[in-house]
C-alpha cells in the first residue's frame, strides 16, 4: 500500500522524518518496502506567480508571452503553451533549476526566439493531477514568491508499505495513522467518520434485498440528488495521486478517496439507471453471464454471488460494478453502496473468474461490518461537500455491526514466561490502549477489549501478548539459550550418508542436485516405464512428472557440461526418487483417512564420462570412463561405507546389455550399475558414460559401523597364486565363490589379479591368502586346502590348473 | 723373518696403496684391486706359501702379510665407496629433467554442492546446541502442509497458484514445516529438531525456483521464551556469518507461530549500510540490516492437533530459513537457478 506522507499527517503528525518513521513502523510490525519521493524537488524554485502581461508570441499561434511577477519585485519571462493563460491569473511557477517529477532539470530556454525564463504550471506536471488541458489557475489572494509547497502538496515522501494479511484494517491511511500513533505515541486525530450528516431509517423509492447474509453480512446504502459530475479539488487529486489512484470524477474520486481512507471499498450506482430502483443480492445461477465495467463478458456458477436490478445482473458483488448502471457524466442521481462480504467465498469466486480489483483483495483479506459505515460516513461528507448533492433521508443498513467485542484476559505472568521478560503492567496497559483497545484491571493481569477492526486477529491471549510485545520493542528482548541440557547428533544413517558423499567427492565427484520434476519424454528416452508421481498443476509439461530415477536429471547435467566443452564429467546426486506405489510404512492417523503418500526413496548415483584423469605431456591418452571405473567408484563408495556386495549380470534397458550389472547386497537388489545404452547416450548427445544407482534404504543398514578387531598383524598370512583355465561362460565370481567355498578356514581372502580369454576359454589367476591367528602357516600346512580348491574348481567349473 | 721378505711385504702394499689411491674409476679399482689381492696376486701368494717357510719364520711372515692384506683391502673397500658416491653424482647430473614441465596429474577431487556444504554447517550449529536432525516426505498430505499448521481452508497459500498438487489432499510440500507436528506425533516433549529439505513452490525468476531447500527448526519444551529464540537465532548467525554479527527480531505474520517475527542480521558486508567508497551497500541496501528467516512463538493452536502436548504447559519456538537465501549471502551466487545447472565451473567454486 501507498501511504503519502501529507496525507498521513491529517491524522497523526509522526514527528520524524520518512526514513526514521520507516525504521520504526518496520520495527513495530509494519513492513516498509522502501520511501519514494512523489513530486518534484528543489522545491526552492517552485513558486506562486502572477501573470502581469500576456500577448501572442510573435512567430507561433499557439504561444504567449507572459510576463509574470514572482515576488519580491522580481518579474520572469515566460513563454506559455496553455490555451487558458491570461493576464491577472495566480498561477504556480516553475523556475530555472526546478526537478520535474520525472527527473528533469527545468533550464532557460529560448521559444521560438524569446527568450523563456520558466514555466507556469499545469496540474500534471507537479503530478497533482491528471489535467494538461491548461495551466492551473490558482487562488487570487495568493502573495506571488510565496513557495508553491506552501500552497499545494507538490512534494510528499509515500512509504510502500507490505500489509501482513491478518491487518486489512492497516489498508488505509487511518488504520496506518493508527498504527503510528501507537509506535510514536503521537496524538491521533478522531476518526474521519465521526460526525454523521446522515441519518437511518429507509430511503423512499429504494428496495434493497439480501438473499444470503452469511455471505453479504453487512450492505448500506445512501441516496443523493442533485449531483454534479465535475472534476475534484485539487487537495483531493493530490491525495489520490500520491496514493496511485488516478482521478476520474468527483463521485468515483470519493468512493476511492474514502476507502483508501477507512479501508472500506464503495460502489457508486447511478440510480436512474437502477432498473425499478431496487437492487437483490443473490447467488449466481449456473452459467449466468454479465458485462463487467471492464468490457468483458463473464460466465458465473451458483458460488458466486451477484446485485442485480429489475433488468438483471449489475455487479460481481464484492469484485466489479457493471458497465449499465456506472456512474455518467449525466448522473445526477447516485446510490451509494458500502456492504460486506465473506472474504474467502469471495477469494474463491476471483479466483475462479481470474479477475482480482483492488476491492476485491480487501474484501478477501476479511474486513470488519462496522468498516462498511465507516466509509459510507466519509463518502457522505464528501457528496455534500464536493458535488452539490443533496442526501435522501434514510440509510439502508442490512445485517447491521458485527459481534459484541469480546474480552480477553491478559495475564501478566503468561505474558513474561512467553517473553522471557518482564513488561510492567502499566506499560501493557499504555500499549493497549494506543491501539483501541479496551482495558480494565484485573486481578492477575488485564481485562482487553478487542476493538471491531481487530476482531478475526486477536481473538486469544497469546495474540494479545504479540501486541504488547511489539510495540514495548522487541529489540529489550534478552538473548538467551535454552537451558534443556540435551545432547544430539546425526543419526547413523545420516552420518553413512555424509560418508557416501564424501567419499564421491575423494574420487574425482562433484555433487549434482537435479530437478524433482522433469518431462515425461524422458522416461521415453531412458526406456522405463515405472509408476510415476504426476502433477496437477505443473508450471509447465516439462516439469510435470516427479522422477523415478536420478539418471535423467544427472544425465542432464552431465549434457550441460559437456556441451560448455567440458569432455571429463563426474557427477554424483543423492536425492529423493517417488514412485506411485504404496510406501510400506506404518501410516499415521491423518494418513490412514487420506489418499495414499507414494512410495519416496532416497538414492545416490553416479556418472562419469571422458578421461578419468587429465591427459599431461606424460600420458597423452588416459584411460576413459567405461563399466570397469564405474565399478572400481561403486568399490569405493561402498568400501567406506563397509557394506559387502555382490554383482550379478543385469538387463535394465538402458544399459549397454553386454556392461549391465544389478547390485545386490545382503542378498537383495540395490540398484544398477554399468554403461549406459549408446541409444540412450545418443538421446542426450554424450558419448560412453558408465555409472551406478543406488537405493540408500537397501544399502545402509548393512554398513557395519563399529567393526571388531581382527588381527592381521600377529602372524603373517601365506600367498598362493593359481591360474585355471575355465570355460568362457563362467565368470570370476564364481571362480572365487568355488574357491573359497573350498578353501577352508585358513583361507581368508581371495581376488583375481589376471584375466585373459582364449580359443574359448578363460584363464583367471586368483591369489590366495591363508593367515592363522595362532602360528605362522607353512606351505606344507596348506598344501591340503590346495588342493581341495583345485579338484573343485575341476568339478564345478570344468576348471583346469594351468601349468 | 728375512729383510727382503719383510721388504717386499713393504714394497708391495706401499705400491698398492698408491695404486688404490690413485685409481679414476670403479673398473681401474678392480684391476687393481686384482693385481695386487687376486688370486694371482704376489701377497695372497705369499700367505698361501708360508707353509712352506721354516717354522720360525713362518709367525712373522704370516702376520706382517696378512697385516698388508687387510690394509691394502681397506683401502681398496673405502676407494670403492669414494668412486661409487662420484659416480653417481655424475650419472645423476647428467640425468636431468625440465623441473618446469606440470607434474602428472592424479584425478581432483570433486566438491559437494554449494547448497549441500551450506546445509551441513547449518545442521552442524544446530546439532551443536542439541537440536536433532529429522527429515520427512517431500510429497505430503495438505493435512501437515497446512491443516495442522493452522492455515484456514480458505488460506491464499493453498491455492494453485502457489502449491503444487498430486491430490486434492496431496502437495509438494510448500514448506518443511509439515514435519512440525509429524514430528510432534512421534515425539513427546521436550522436542529439539531441525528438519532441512527440498521444498516446491509454482514459481520461476531469478529469485524464485520451483525448488528450493529450507531448514525448519522447532523447539517444544515446558519454558521457552522469546527470548530463548533471538538468543538461539544469535548463536546461529554468528556461527554462520560471524563472530561480530549482531541479530534483531521484527514483528511479522505467519499462521503457525504467535507472536510471528523475522530475524535481520546486520549486515557483513558494509559499515552501517554504506560501502568503504561511500556507496550504498548493495546486499543490505543500505539499511545495515539483512533478513535471513522467519521465526516465532510456536501457535498454540498447533499443539490441539496432538496429544501429549498442552497449549497451558508447553511453549515453544520455530523458525524456517532458505538454505539457498542463506548459500546466496554468503558466495553471492547472482541468479538462484544457477543452483540447478550443476555446472562445473560453479560447482568447483564451492563446497
Ligand atoms: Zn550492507
Amino acid at each position: 500500500m501507498r501511504l503519502p506522507l501529507f496525507w498521513l499527517t491529517d491524522y497523526v503528525d509522526p514527528g520524524m522524518e520518512a526514513s526514521k518513521l520507516a525504521n520504526r513502523l518496520a520495527m513495530t510490525g509494519t513492513e516498509v518496502d522502501r520511501v519514494h519521493a512523489h513530486g518534484v524537488t528543489a522545491l526552492e524554485n517552485f513558486v506562486v506567480g502572477r501573470v502581469l502581461e500576456r500577448e501572442q508570441h510573435p512567430d507561433a499561434d499557439r504561444l504567449s508571452v507572459c510576463q509574470v511577477a514572482i515576488g519580491e519585485g522580481d518579474v520572469a519571462t515566460i513563454v506559455c503553451g496553455a490555451p487558458n493563460v491570461a493576464a491577472g491569473q495566480t498561477v504556480g511557477v516553475a523556475l530555472p533549476g526546478s526537478v520535474m517529477p520525472d527527473g528533469t532539470k527545468l533550464k532557460k530556454a529560448k521559444l521560438r526566439g524569446i527568450p523563456s525564463n520558466g514555466m507556469i504550471l499545469a496540474e500534471d506536471e507537479v503530478s497533482i493531477g491528471m489535467d494538461h488541458a491548461g495551466i492551473m489557475v490558482l487562488d487570487d489572494d495568493l502573495t506571488p514568491g510565496t513557495p508553491l509547497a506552501d500552497v499545494l502538496p507538490i512534494s510528499t515522501d509515500v512509504l510502500e508499505l507490505e500489509i501482513t494479511p491478518n491487518r486489512p484494517d492497516c489498508l488505509s491511511v487511518y488504520g496506518v495513522a493508527r498504527e503510528v500513533h501507537a509506535a510514536t505515541g503521537q496524538p491521533l486525530a478522531p476518526a474521519p467518520w465521526a460526525t454523521d450528516p446522515g441519518t437511518p431509517g429507509p430511503i423512499e423509492g429504494v428496495t434493497i434485498e439480501v438473499e444470503d447474509p452469511e455471505f453479504c453480512p453487512r450492505f448500506t446504502a445512501r441516496l443523493f440528488e442533485d449531483v454534479t459530475i465535475g472534476p475534484s479539488p485539487r487537495w483531493l487529486k493530490a491525495r489520490l495521486m500520491a496514493a496511485g489512484q488516478r482521478p476520474i470524477n468527483n463521485v468515483v474520486d470519493i468512493t476511492n478517496y474514502a476507502m483508501l481512507l477507512t479501508g472500506q471499498p464503495l460502489h457508486a450506482f447511478d440510480f436512474d439507471l437502477v432498473a425499478g430502483g431496487r437492487l437483490k443480492v443473490r447467488r449466481a445461477g449456473e452459467g449466468e453471464k454479465m458485462l463487467t465495467l471492464d468490457d468483458a463478458e463473464r460466465t458465473l456458477d451458483g458460488s458466486m454471488h451477484l446485485i442485480e436490478d429489475g433488468d438483471g445482473p449489475t455487479s460481481i458483488a464484492g469484485i466489479m460494478g457493471g458497465q449499465r448502471s456506472e456512474v455518467q457524466p449525466t448522473t445526477t442521481r447516485v446510490l451509494m453502496e458500502a456492504a460486506n462480504w465473506n472474504g474467502p467465498t469471495l477469494q474463491r469466486t476471483s479466483q475462479k473468474l481470474g479477475l482480482r480489483t483492488e476491492a476485491s483483495g480487501r474484501f478477501e483479506k476479511g474486513l470488519a461490518p462496522e468498516q462498511a459505515m465507516e466509509g459510507q460516513i466519509v463518502a457522505t461528507q464528501l457528496m455534500l461537500e464536493l458535488t452539490g448533492a443533496r442526501l435522501v433521508d434514510g440509510t439502508i443498513d442490512i445485517g447491521g455491526e458485527g459481534p459484541a467485542p469480546v474480552t480477553l484476559r491478559l495475564r501478566d505472568e503468561k505474558v513474561t514466561r512467553l517473553l522471557g521478560t518482564q513488561v510492567p503492567i502499566r506499560e501493557q496497559a499504555d500499549i493497549l490502549e494506543a491501539l483501541e483497545f479496551g482495558v480494565h484491571d484485573a486481578g492477575d493481569g488485564l481485562d482487553v477489549t478487542v476493538p471491531a477492526f481487530r476482531r478475526n486477529d486477536v481473538t486469544r491471549e497469546v495474540d494479545l501478548i504479540e501486541e504488547v510485545a511489539r510495540l514495548w520493542g522487541l529489540e529489550k528482548l534478552p538473548a538467551t539459550i535454552p537451558g534443556h541440557g540435551m545432547s544430539a547428533r546425526l543419526t547413523t544413517e545420516q552420518r553413512l550418508r555424509r560418508r557416501a558423499a564424501d567419499a564421491l567427492v575423494g574420487a574425482g565427484f562433484s555433487e549434482a542436485i537435479g530437478w524433482s520434476f522433469q518431462a515425461p519424454e524422458l522416461a521415453r528416452k531412458l526406456r522405463i516405464d515405472l509408476p510415476a508421481v504426476k502433477l496437477r498443476n505443473p508450471l509447465s509439461e516439462d516439469l510435470s512428472v516427479m522422477r523415478t530415477t536420478l539418471l535423467g536429471s544427472l544425465l542432464n547435467s552431465v549434457r550441460h557440461n559437456t556441451a560448455r566443452g567440458t569432455e571429463d564429467v563426474r557427477l554424483f546426486e543423492e536425492g529423493s526418487v517417488y514412485f506411485d506405489r504404496p510406501h510400506g510404512r506404518t501410516p499415521t492417523a491423518a494418513e490412514a483417512r487420506s489418499t495414499p503418500l507414494p512410495d519416496e526413496r532416497m538414492h545416490l548415483a553416479a556418472l562419469l564420462t571422458g578421461r578419468l584423469h587429465p591427459a599431461s605431456w606424460g600420458e597423452s591418452n588416459p584411460p576413459t570412463a567405461d563399466f570397469f571405473a564405474a565399478k572400481g567408484v561403486l568399490e569405493t563408495v561402498l568400501g567406506a561405507l563397509r557394506v559387502p556386495f555382490t554383482v550379478v549380470r543385469g538387463s535394465d534397458p538402458f544399459l549397454h546389455p553386454g556392461r549391465a550389472a544389478r547390485v545386490l547386497i545382503g542378498g537383495e537388489d540395490a540398484g544398477w550399475l554399468g554403461e549406459l545404452h549408446p541409444g540412450v547416450t545418443e538421446e542426450f548427445d554424450l558419448g560412453r558414460v558408465a555409472g551406478f544407482e543406488l537405493d540408500l534404504s537397501a544399502v545402509l543398514p548393512h554398513a557395519n559401523v563399529a567393526p571388531l578387531y581382527e588381527d592381521l598383524t600377529s602372524f603373517p598370512a601365506i600367498r598362493q597364486d593359481l591360474a585355471f583355465w575355465v570355460p568362457a561362460d563362467r565368470t570370476a565370481s564364481e571362480l572365487v565363490e568355488v574357491v573359497k567355498g573350498a578353501g577352508g578356514k585358513l583361507l581368508k581372502d581371495v581376488s583375481v589379479f589376471d584375466v585373459y580369454a582364449h580359443e574359448g576359454r578363460t584363464s583367471l589367476a586368483v591369489r590366495l591368502e591363508f593367515r592363522a591367528g595362532d602360528r605362522t602357516l607353512t606351505d606344507e600346512e596348506i598344501a591340503p586346502q590346495r588342493e581341495k580348491v583345485v579338484k573343485a574348481v575341476a568339478s564345478k567349473l570344468e576348471g583346469e590348473l594351468r601349468g | 723373518m728375512s729383510t727382503a721378505t719383510a721388504d717386499r711385504i713393504a714394497q708391495l702394499r706401499a705400491e698398492g696403496e698408491a695404486a688404490v689411491a690413485s685409481a679414476a674409476s670403479t673398473t681401474d679399482l678392480e684391476e687393481i684391486r686384482v693385481r695386487f689381492l687376486g688370486r694371482k696376486a704376489e701377497l695372497p701368494n705369499l700367505l698361501r706359501d708360508v707353509g712352506k717357510l721354516p717354522p720360525e719364520e713362518r709367525g712373522p711372515v704370516g702376520k706382517g702379510a696378512n697385516q698388508a692384506r687387510q690394509a691394502l683391502q681397506a683401502a681398496v673397500d673405502s676407494r670403492q665407496a669414494e668412486l661409487e658416491a662420484t659416480e653417481l653424482e655424475s650419472k645423476l647430473a647428467a640425468d636431468i629433467v625440465d623441473v618446469t614441465l606440470p607434474g602428472t596429474p592424479v584425478t581432483p577431487a570433486g566438491h559437494l554442492h554449494i547448497l549441500t556444504a551450506t546445509r551441513r554447517e547449518i545442521e552442524d550449529v544446530f546439532v551443536g546446541l542439541g537440536f536433532s536432525v529429522v527429515e520427512g516426505p517431500e510429497i505430503d498430505l495438505a493435512y501437515y502442509n497446512f491443516d495442522a499448521l493452522n492455515h484456514d481452508v480458505h488460506h491464499p497459500a493453498r491455492s494453485e497458484a502457489d502449491t503444487f498438487y498430486v491430490a486434492d489432499d496431496v502437495v509438494l510440500r510448500t514448506q518443511t514445516s509439515p514435519m512440525q507436528v509429524r514430528q510432534m506425533e512421534l515425539q513427546a516433549p521436550p522436542l529439539y529438531i531441525i528438519v532441512p529439505g527440498r521444498v516446491y513452490r509454482p514459481d520461476n525468476d531469478a529469485t524464485h525456483t520451483p525448488q528450493f531447500h529450507q531448514v525448519e527448526g522447532l523447539a517444544v519444551d515446558e519454558d521457552l521464551t522469546l527470548g530463548d529464540l533471538q538468543g538461539t537465532l544469535l548463536a546461529f548467525a554468528r556461527a554462520i556469518f560471524g563472530d561480530d554479527r549482531e541479530v534483531r527480531l521484527r514483528p511479522h505474520f505467519f499462521p503457525f507461530t504467535e507472536p510471528s517475527v523475522e530475524l535481520d542480521v546486520s549486515c557483513f558486508n558494509c559499515k552501517q549500510g554504506f560501502l568503504r567508497d561511500g556507496s550504498r551497500c548493495p546486499l543490505c541496501k543500505g539499511t545495515a540490516w539483512i533478513e535471513i528467516l522467519g521465526a516465532g512463538m510456536v501457535d498454540p493452536n498447533l499443539y490441539g492437533y496432538v496429544e501429549g502436548y498442552d497449549p497451558d504447559k508447553h511453549q515453544g519456538f520455530a523458525w524456517g530459513m532458505g538454505i539457498e537465501r542463506i548459500a546466496f549471502l554468503k558466495h553471492r551466487v547472482p541468479d538462484l537457478r544457477m543452483f540447478f545447472e550443476n555446472d562445473l565451473r560453479l560447482l568447483e567454486q564451492f563446497g
